[in-house]
């Protein structure tokens, strides 16, 4: 066992009970423009808050959650036992430390967890959008957050935060718009997938599209469901958010039942039936077409297209000028988003001149280690924080 | 040239920037974007960011030096200098500082070229195996150990062993000038200047180079 498999103290008591509130950021009369040049009428947005906003509405930090993540980061919800995804660096004396920050985590535009996405309903037909929904871009999240964080009062971020899809929102952010934040952390993402990782997501879009369920993206409307599809897109997504290392620590070639093999097509090994557990819970939360449409955002993201990135130019002189600080992570044993993705967007920013912070963590569990307390990990983020805080005094 | 005391605020009240780094930091001029290979918990950038109007970087892999370079609010990429400097753009640096580790370097000439490639100008500092008294201890049957080498033959992490005379050949060699040298005596003051002998002398020196 590498020291990387040891997880860390969770700190403190947490944030104790949240709850998701809702708030409609864009109507008729003001509508969402998206990059793409379509329009939504309505937007509603799901979000839960953590800490107080102090008075210059300056202690702001915005969580971007990864693909499949909600509005739900922290503590726990009235009656649940398990808490929001993010609950380990998040609350009281923990590396998001809620005793001096406010935090603020939403769901995502396009998404199927109380904010607009196409299961909403379309006030222009009053059934659901299905596959009218329009096409998202990354740029897409952040107008959203910028209008919500406008809802709250917050005047500027002390830190945008977010792992895998949610460091490419990161990322996006901080290049467009660098003075809403002065700290922007990216864990686990990508600058630009790569044609491996297009190539997992178009695999599970197939499953998804070919199950007969599917109707065109009608399911909806006709009152069936790609069950077998997204099982098996969710399935396959999680083999490649585990590592090799993770998978042998967690289930080696263990069989589940018993001792001895039953030998068969069924679910035999341990880590079989553990991924048709995780192919069936995901058939509960989470909307086929919101899974298309989110993966399909991924794999048009490239926010350095166009940048020359061996010679040293001023292409990032906004940024520059805003002077936003940027701690890039990544985890050795990564394979959905490997080290070289990170390394990438360092260098295109250090190239750029930019204040840049990268560290490769140490950890058995693959793309998974930027949800897992490890303590490497929360160390560097605590301390990235902790240093951010003391500059705004 | 006399080397002043620099106060390195980051290590408590009264502390001072070690002899040695304090040189370094006078030899960098105000306003200069650094990059300091193996830069520990980060004292020479601090000093320069804040008295010298300066920007920069570090780089370093150990954990505690990290996070403790972090705190201090320094922009840190967390790398093993073996491998080189692919993280660093062509010419993204006024300066590229490495004290006292070149000797630590498996492939000193490949990494001198890469700082070179990143920086305009490189400085460094390199322990002295020619000073007399570690050939003395040669002589005697022994490898030396001084301030500027501490360690035990086993128990070290400098893998090259140079004198001044044979380190000076090594920079012209592989397209560098040298614009200014400094050698040190043990307590990492400058020799008199115009002192001759100084690899005889000096227990370690700073060298201000350029590419050719």
């Amino acid at each position: 066992m590498t020291s990387g498999s040891t997880l860390g103290p969770v700190i403190g008591p947490g944030v104790g009970t949240v709850e998701t509130r809702q708030v409609r950021l864009f109507d008729a009369s003001h509508p969402l423009t998206l990059a793409s040049g379509a329009t939504l009428a309505e937007v509603d947005v799901a979000y839960e808050t953590y800490g107080t906003l102090n008075d210059s509405g300056d202690n702001a930090v915005f969580i971007c959650h990864a693909l499949t993540g909600d509005a739900h980061a922290a503590g726990l919800h009235e009656g649940a036992h398990k808490p929001g995804w993010w609950d380990n660096i998040i609350g009281p004396g923990r590396p998001i430390d809620t005793d001096h920050l406010f935090v603020v985590c939403a769901n995502l535009l396009g998404g199927c967890q109380g904010t607009t996405g196409p299961a909403s309903i379309n006030p222009a037909t009053d059934v659901s959008y299905g596959i009218d929904f329009p096409l998202l871009q990354v740029k897409d999240f952040v107008t959203v957050h910028r209008a919500l964080l406008a809802h709250l009062g917050v005047r500027q971020l002390l830190a945008a935060f977010g792992g895998s899809l949610g460091g490419m929102q990161v990322l996006e952010w901080a290049l467009s718009y660098p003075e809403d934040m002065t700290h922007a952390v990216i864990i686990a993402a990508s600058s630009r997938l790569t044609a491996q990782n297009i190539a997992f997501s178009a695999v599970a879009r197939e499953a998804i599209k070919r199950d007969p369920g599917f109707k065109a993206g009608r399911y909806l409307d006709e009152g069936t469901n790609p069950d077998y599809g997204l099982s098996i897109a969710r399935m396959m997504a999680h083999i490649t958010y585990l590592s090799e290392e993770g998978l042998a620590e967690k289930f080696g070639r263990r069989f589940q039942d018993s001792e001895n093999p039953r030998h068969g097509f069924g679910a035999d090994f341990a880590v079989e039936s553990y991924l048709h557990h995780q192919g069936e819970a995901f058939l509960g939360r989470f909307d086929a077409l919101s899974y298309l449409y989110l993966t399909r955002v991924m794999d048009y993201f490239d926010p350095f297209n166009g940048v020359d990135e061996n010679a040293p130019g001023d292409t990032f002189a906004a940024v520059e000028a805003a002077g936003t600080k940027f701690c890039v992570l990544s985890f050795d044993t990564d394979w959905r988003f490997d080290t070289g993705h990170s390394r990438r967007i360092t260098h295109v920013l250090e190239r750029g001149r930019l204040p840049v912070t990268f560290r490769e963590i140490p950890s058995v569990w693959g793309h998974d280690s930027f949800l897992l307390p490890i303590p490497a990990y929360h160390d560097t983020i605590r301390a990235f924080l902790e240093r951010a805080r003391e500059e705004r005094l | 040239m006399t080397t002043r005391r620099w106060p390195d605020e980051n290590a408590g009240p009264g502390a001072f920037l070690r002899a040695d780094l304090a040189l370094v930091a006078d030899l960098i001029p105000e306003g200069s974007r650094v990059l300091d290979l193996g830069c520990g918990s980060g004292s020479l950038l601090a000093y320069l960011i804040d008295h010298k109007g300066c920007t920069g970087t570090g780089v370093d892999s150990d954990h505690e030096n990290v996070i403790k370079a972090m705190r201090r609010g320094l922009s840190i990429i967390d790398l093993d200098i073996e491998a080189g400097l692919p993280d660093f753009a062509d010419n993204t640096y006024d300066t590229v500082v490495m004290s006292r580790t070149l000797q630590a370097i498996r492939q000193p000439r490949r990494l001198l070229e890469e700082m070179g490639r990143v920086g305009e100008r490189v400085i460094v500092s390199v322990p002295n195996f020619g000073l007399w008294r570690n050939r003395l201890s040669v002589i005697r049957g022994h490898m030396p150990i001084s301030k500027d080498l501490p360690h035990t033959w086993y128990d070290s992490p400098n893998v090259r062993y140079t004198t001044l005379t044979d380190l000076e050949a090594f920079f012209a060699a592989f397209g560098f000038e040298i614009e200014q040298r400094i050698p040190l005596v043990e307590s990492w003051r400058p020799l008199r200047r115009g002192v001759r002998f100084a690899n005889l002398l000096a227990g370690s020196a700073v060298y201000v180079l350029r590419r050719r």
